[in-house]
């Protein structure tokens, strides 16, 4: 049985069709990324799975429960950290966690075995009001409190968001540790580099799934000749390439250019168009595509 | 149970951080309760008046002087002309003209009547009814003294005269009709009701602007549970403000309290249990703490005007009698008055008792289904 089920889901406000016709699912212990841009309709699809909305169409089961009406039984076995920090900024760590865990039935010594990892980092701020704690702790403390359940599926809306590098590798490190404990996850993220972290991604854009498969499998689908370039003058050589007749597409990425051919132009014939146009210090590469890359061919 | 207890723990923490919230809930009620008992008084006093005096005799002084004796006016001038008193009118600086005519003593004597104008500055409605009503009971007790003074045989008619029904007044409960008896038991009736209503409207709401209601939904905290968590921190504060209330009231105004406190607390339980279920009804409908605060501000004025506190509930057209029933104030402030100045007994008050559980019954189950975990 697979932790995650959607068949068909649809869900519009007014006019707005926030998700359309979303069919996937996930598989038990899986570490499962939602990826795309803001307003792509992941935080309804999370809303859904974790009984908050109900959808017009289509239907969804989490661990075989019904979302809609065996809601009962899902809240008891999930976790939610919904995008917005949502935890009781008045109430210290130690007594969110508390709270949380009595509501649930349980103890933070019970299940302490599932946040240690987490919570000794927390430890020494445990009587720091939550809402006077770092975006990284924050985030750290929100996972505490839907851990502290030990819930069966955990459903993280954008965990990374707002949080600094450092804190983010450590967030998804977290993420690895709770997978070994049998913990199926599903992840939404914005950021592209993240998904590659998970074992197999969703892209999501406009309320409509693009692609499902692992990142690995996603990269290796880009079938479009891709180089990176740079030269002396980044932004001229932007505007340049784009008026080139064999260029798809080009997209800044990182201190690259990412241009996409629609021909099988070599690496050298672009160098001598490009010095034609006055430009030194060329630097062209056969590159491997990122998901970023994908997603924006997609689109 | 052990679910309930600890919501209940966390919202009482929740309030004692709030260093905002704690002042509001015990010193402004108590401050709010000794300046309207001090100030929001019903007696006239200081009312302006402007003695017009064309007559100028014995007995046109004689009712300026007495005038002048009651405390209650204040004898702005004597201008010499009706004009100069519209004037003052005008301006602001007369609430009341009392024109003695010319000839006055003279017409007295001749014809036997006497005239005297009053013109009063109705704007303010109750000044000027009560104030003339005043100033026509010294001038009818000048008018007794000067009849017999003037017609010595009325006197003797008297005497003979047949005998008249003379009306005495004597005011139970509350015999030296003191204004602060009558007013402190309603207003903390009043007060505690309407911070009740306040602090839970505001209370869901805040949770919801916070986003916190979004992860306590996901989480199988039953219906009852949430509500019941959130109510019975507002009641001990409710209850511990009326006892505030009333320790105040008894050392500060000292306060007669005639009836048993137990059906007093008894019946404030069972009214702040419905005054709490309007509060979380409002949360519920509420999208931000804005949303809700404007809406308790509209029951809130409805009901404060309408609950008999300042305006006898009795004198008010019968369909907003009617509309009185509803409003839990209203009785709030008839079960203070009548248990605390008249000694009511609960089955005096039993009616009151039946229509607030009623209403308990009803708000909270609004509140109850019109709370969604799922939107």
């Amino acid at each position: 049985m697979n932790a995650i089920e959607i068949k068909n889901i649809n869900k519009s406000f007014g006019d707005t069709q926030a998700v359309s016709d979303i069919n996937f699912s996930v598989k038990k212990g899986e570490l499962f990324g939602l990826i795309g841009p803001d307003g792509a309709g992941k935080s309804t699809l999370f809303k859904i799975l974790t009984t908050l909305l109900i959808p017009d169409e289509g239907n969804a089961t989490v661990s075989g429960f019904d979302t809609v009406k065996d809601y009962k039984r899902i809240r008891k076995i999930i976790g939610y950290m919904p995008g917005k920090f949502s935890l009781y900024q008045d109430l210290s760590v130690q007594e969110n966690l508390n709270f949380f865990a009595t509501i649930f039935g349980t103890t933070i010594e019970k299940n302490y075995h599932l946040i240690k990892d987490i919570y000794v980092q927390l430890e020494p701020f445990k009587n720091r009001r939550a809402g006077k704690l770092s975006g990284g702790m924050k985030q750290k403390l929100a996972l505490c409190c839907a851990l502290i359940h030990e819930p069966e599926v955990l459903f993280l809306d954008e965990p990374t968001t707002g949080v600094d590098a450092v804190s983010r590798a450590e967030f998804w490190e977290m993420l690895k540790r709770l997978k070994a404990h049998g913990i199926t996850i599903l992840v939404s993220t914005p950021y592209m580099d993240e998904a590659s972290l998970c074992e197999r991604i969703a892209l999501i854009q406009e309320g409509k799934i693009l692609q499902i498969d692992t990142p690995q499998n996603i990269t290796n689908s880009y079938s479009k000749p891709l180089f990176e370039i740079k030269s002396h003058d980044f932004y001229q050589l932007l505007k340049d390439l784009r008026e080139e007749p064999f260029t798809e597409r080009v997209e800044p990425f990182g201190e690259y250019l990412h241009l996409t051919t629609n021909s099988d132009i070599s690496s050298n014939s672009i160098s001598e168009i490009l010095e034609k146009k006055g430009h030194t210090q060329i630097e062209i590469n056969q590159a491997i595509a990122s998901i970023e890359d994908v997603f924006l061919d997609l689109m | 149970m052990r679910k309930l207890f600890y919501i209940v723990q966390k919202e009482f923490i929740q309030i004692f951080r709030n260093k905002a919230i704690l002042p509001l809930m015990t010193v402004v009620p108590i401050m709010q309760l000794i300046v309207l008992s001090f100030a929001a008084s019903n007696e006239v006093r200081n009312v302006q008046l402007a003695i017009v005096d064309q007559d100028n005799s014995e007995y046109s002084r004689l009712i300026t002087s007495k005038i002048k004796n009651s405390d209650r006016f204040i004898l702005m001038d004597n201008p010499p002309s009706v004009k100069l008193a519209d004037g003052m009118m005008q301006s602001g600086n007369a609430d009341i003209i009392l024109t003695i005519p010319p000839q006055f003593e003279k017409n007295f004597f001749k014809n036997k009547t006497g005239e005297i104008q009053l013109l009063v500055n109705a704007i303010n409605g109750q000044q000027a009814t009560v104030g003339a009503a005043y100033l026509a009971q010294i001038i009818q007790s000048f008018n007794q003294e000067i009849r017999l003074d003037a017609v010595p045989q009325l006197a003797v008619m008297k005497q003979f005269s047949s005998p008249q029904l003379r009306i005495e007044n004597s005011n139970w409960y509350n015999p030296d009709l003191s204004y602060k008896d009558f007013m402190v038991p309603g207003i903390l009736g009043e007060l505690a009701t309407l911070l009740v209503m306040l602090l839970t409207a505001m209370n869901i709401v805040r949770e919801r602007e916070i986003g916190t209601i979004e992860q306590i939904n996901v989480t199988p905290i039953k219906k009852w549970q949430f509500i019941l968590g959130k109510m019975i921190p507002f009641l001990f504060i409710g209850m511990f403000l009326l006892t505030v209330g009333m320790i105040a009231g008894k050392l500060i105004f000292d306060i007669p309290i005639v009836g048993s406190l137990w059906v007093i607390f008894a019946y404030c339980l069972l009214n702040l249990t419905a005054v709490l279920g309007i509060g979380l009804f409002i949360s519920n409908l509420a999208d931000t703490q804005q949303q809700a605060m404007f809406i308790t501000f509209f029951f809130a004025i409805i009901f404060i005007l309408m609950c008999g506190l300042f305006t006898p509930i009795e004198s008010m057209p019968k369909m907003a009698q009617y509309f009185t029933i509803p409003n839990p104030i209203a009785h709030f402030v008839h079960v203070m008055r009548s248990v605390l100045l008249k000694g009511s007994e609960f089955s005096d008050v039993a009616y009151n008792f039946k229509v607030t559980a009623v209403l308990a019954v009803v708000f909270n189950s609004l509140a109850i289904l019109s709370y969604r975990k799922v939107s």
